[in-house]
């Protein structure tokens, strides 16, 4: 064997071990940190000039109310009904929209899944298309008949995919090629209600599914939260059954105990349930779902223990970083996010790609 | 008996693979499962794993029926090793072997999962990969990688499906010397489906020759490996030498195919 110049060199696998479990751990701080620090950024940046200063001293005077920091009414509004809360929903939006692809990649073990190969998107689009077009609402009141449509068909369309995959084996091929087959079916009667829509309706169906985080209120904010208080730990409880069944397969898995195809029914179900919640507020926003699992397997290894948590703050950064270059680039037009996401995700994907496909793909 | 095997069949649909077998293995025992292709080695395997659930039958791990013990405790009785299995997304040697911790974690890993996984390692000469990505190893090693998260699970029966296919030659003396040597010291047995009869006959107290989704012929590898079984089962004609101590075989050719035309 390969002589050891040092003593301090020789380190049990074990020991090596614990400090690349440390690494990891500081990537989770850091990056969260990191979000904190963009989300301040984002804050200070739009239509109203306000410097950094003043954002983050209206955020303190909210936070702090007893500490002597103040901010002027106007800044005041500015930065909590307005900014604040398109940040916060933008961030929540990333994270769950990240989490959810990074579960469903391991749990159909396919690095081509999204949360939208269960057909949550075709679904929610379907339900916003009846919505706008039909005016035809299963629940919801005036202000949320798009929203609460949009949810109930991306879950209805979801739970229909489990159960037709359910029926032909819960292997990953079963479930992705019934969420195709699916997809393309809920896509061809959309296709059918947007032939007949007017174009006042056309247009609204068409700008809705740009994905956007406009309008975004305290109210949507909380809801979705809910959703994430529950789903995020549920997922993340999954993290040695996800790396068994990706890194080992369905057999190995078995053998070591795990119930894989219930494993994976629960996944898919909390992953999309995660995602109709964000998705019927936001509107269609992809790419986050696909990309960021995949960036963050390239920043810190597959080992879901420490992928899931960290996609969260990546995700919700890149859909941050992504809404403040489409509200401010050709200000006062604003961008869809959902279209700024790929614009600039892919190019970064790529990078990320080329210069560490090494360690990544076979 | 550590595993017992009472009657399990099995059909893929329509198509039976395993009839009626029965055997089997005692402590600290290896034995040599082997047979032309599809004569249900692996399929044999999968029903003790409970990967597959047979038809009829019952399968006891230490008197336990493994169909009624639950998941978690049956994977700290048995472990599987699969004749291969490639990682989609990128995952180092040692989360790979510590999966086998798996069976005996809840969240945590304790002090004791990580000395084992270090243990294993350095069991099977991975030490130095253990940071190392599994999709950059070679064939041989990744073997390896999978042999060590099944002894990492520290199992009381080991399954072990075609274990050497990718190994040359003297990491296949090395990995089966590791096994024999565990099998000694800790009284685990092996049931492991082999296409070399030579290394079969050399490491295997005992055979099961399986033809057909049925035991065939079963005993030490002297009674199992006759020219007359070898040609029954794979239609080739061999000589049986004398070798160490144990059957050395030499196959001369195939019998000739009675063609129907």
């Amino acid at each position: 064997m390969k002589e050891r110049t040092s003593e301090s060199e020789k380190l049990l696998p074990h020991e090596l071990y614990s400090q690349f479990t440390k690494k990891k751990v500081t990537f989770l701080l850091v990056s969260l940190m990191f979000l904190v620090a963009i989300a301040l950024v984002a804050t200070s940046f739009g239509g109203a000039r306000l410097s950094f200063g003043e954002v983050t001293q209206a955020v303190a005077a909210r936070i702090f109310p007893f500490s002597n920091f103040e901010a002027e009414l106007s800044t005041e509004v500015i930065v909590w009904q307005l900014r604040i809360p398109r940040i916060v929903m933008g961030a929540l939006a990333g994270a769950g929209l990240a989490i959810s692809g990074t579960a469903m990649q391991g749990a159909l073990r396919n690095p081509l899944v999204s949360p939208f190969t269960m057909g949550v998107a075709s679904g929610a689009t379907l339900g916003a298309s009846v919505a706008i077009i039909l005016g035809f609402s299963l629940v919801g009141t005036e202000k949320y008949v798009v929203v609460a449509n949009a949810f109930l068909f991306a879950l209805g369309t979801t739970f229909l995919i489990l159960a037709l995959g359910r029926l032909r084996g819960v292997t990953p091929e079963s479930f992705i090629l019934v969420g195709i087959a699916l997809l393309y079916f809920f896509g061809a009667i959309t296709a059918l209600l947007q032939y007949i829509a007017t174009e006042g309706e056309l247009a609204e169906v068409i700008h809705w599914t740009f994905g956007t985080l406009t309008g975004s209120s305290w109210e949507n904010i909380l809801i979705v939260l809910v959703a994430e208080a529950f789903c995020l730990p549920c997922l993340i409880m999954y993290s040695w059954d996800l790396n068994a069944m990706a890194s080992g397969g369905d057999d190995v898995a078995t053998s070591l105990g795990i119930n894989c195809g219930r494993v994976r029914m629960m996944v898919m179900a909390l992953s999309a349930l995660l995602t109709a919640t964000i998705i019927s507020f936001t509107g269609i926003i992809g790419f986050v779902g696909l990309a960021a699992p995949h960036i963050t397997r390239l920043l810190i290894g597959g080992d879901h223990r420490f992928l899931l948590p960290c996609t969260c703050p990546i995700g919700a950064s890149l859909l941050l970083v992504a809404d403040t270059i489409g509200r401010t680039a050709f200000s006062p037009t604003i961008i869809p996010v959902g279209i700024v996401i790929a614009f600039i995700g892919a190019p970064f994907f790529f990078y990320l790609l080329m210069t560490r496909r090494r360690r990544y793909w076979q | 008996m550590k595993l017992e095997i009472k009657g399990i069949s099995f059909s893929y649909g329509s198509r039976p693979a395993l009839d009626r077998v029965t055997f089997s293995v005692g402590e600290a025992e290896i034995v040599g499962l082997v047979g032309p292709n599809g004569s249900g080695k692996t399929t044999l395997i999968r029903c003790i794993d409970r990967i597959l659930k047979p038809k009829t039958g019952v399968i006891l791990v230490e008197g336990e029926e493994v169909g009624k013990v639950k998941h978690k405790e049956l994977s700290r009785l048995l472990a599987y090793v699969p004749q291969s299995a490639a990682s989609v997304f990128p995952s180092t040697v040692f989360d790979t072997v510590l999966l086998g911790r798996k069976p005996y974690v809840n969240w945590g890993l304790s002090h004791r999962d990580k000395a084992v996984v270090s243990q294993v390692l350095s069991l099977m000469n991975l030490e130095d990969l253990s940071l190392r990505h599994f999709n950059e190893l070679s064939g041989g090693e990744r073997q390896k990688v999978f042999i060590a998260r099944a002894l990492a699970q520290e199992p009381e029966v080991l399954l072990l499906d075609e274990p050497t296919s990718n190994l040359d030659l003297r990491h296949q003396l090395e990995v089966m010397d590791i096994i024999k040597n565990l099998v000694i010291e800790r009284g685990i047995s092996v049931i492991m489906a082999v296409h070399d009869l030579n290394l079969a006959s050399r490491y295997a107290d005992r055979i099961c020759m399986m033809n057909g989704g049925k035991i065939f012929a079963a005993g030490d590898p002297f009674t199992v490996f006759t020219s007359e079984n070898i040609k029954h089962a794979y239609g080739v004609e061999a000589s049986v030498e004398k070798h160490a101590g144990k059957p050395y075989i030499v196959a001369i050719k195939p019998e000739k195919r009675e063609e129907k035309k």
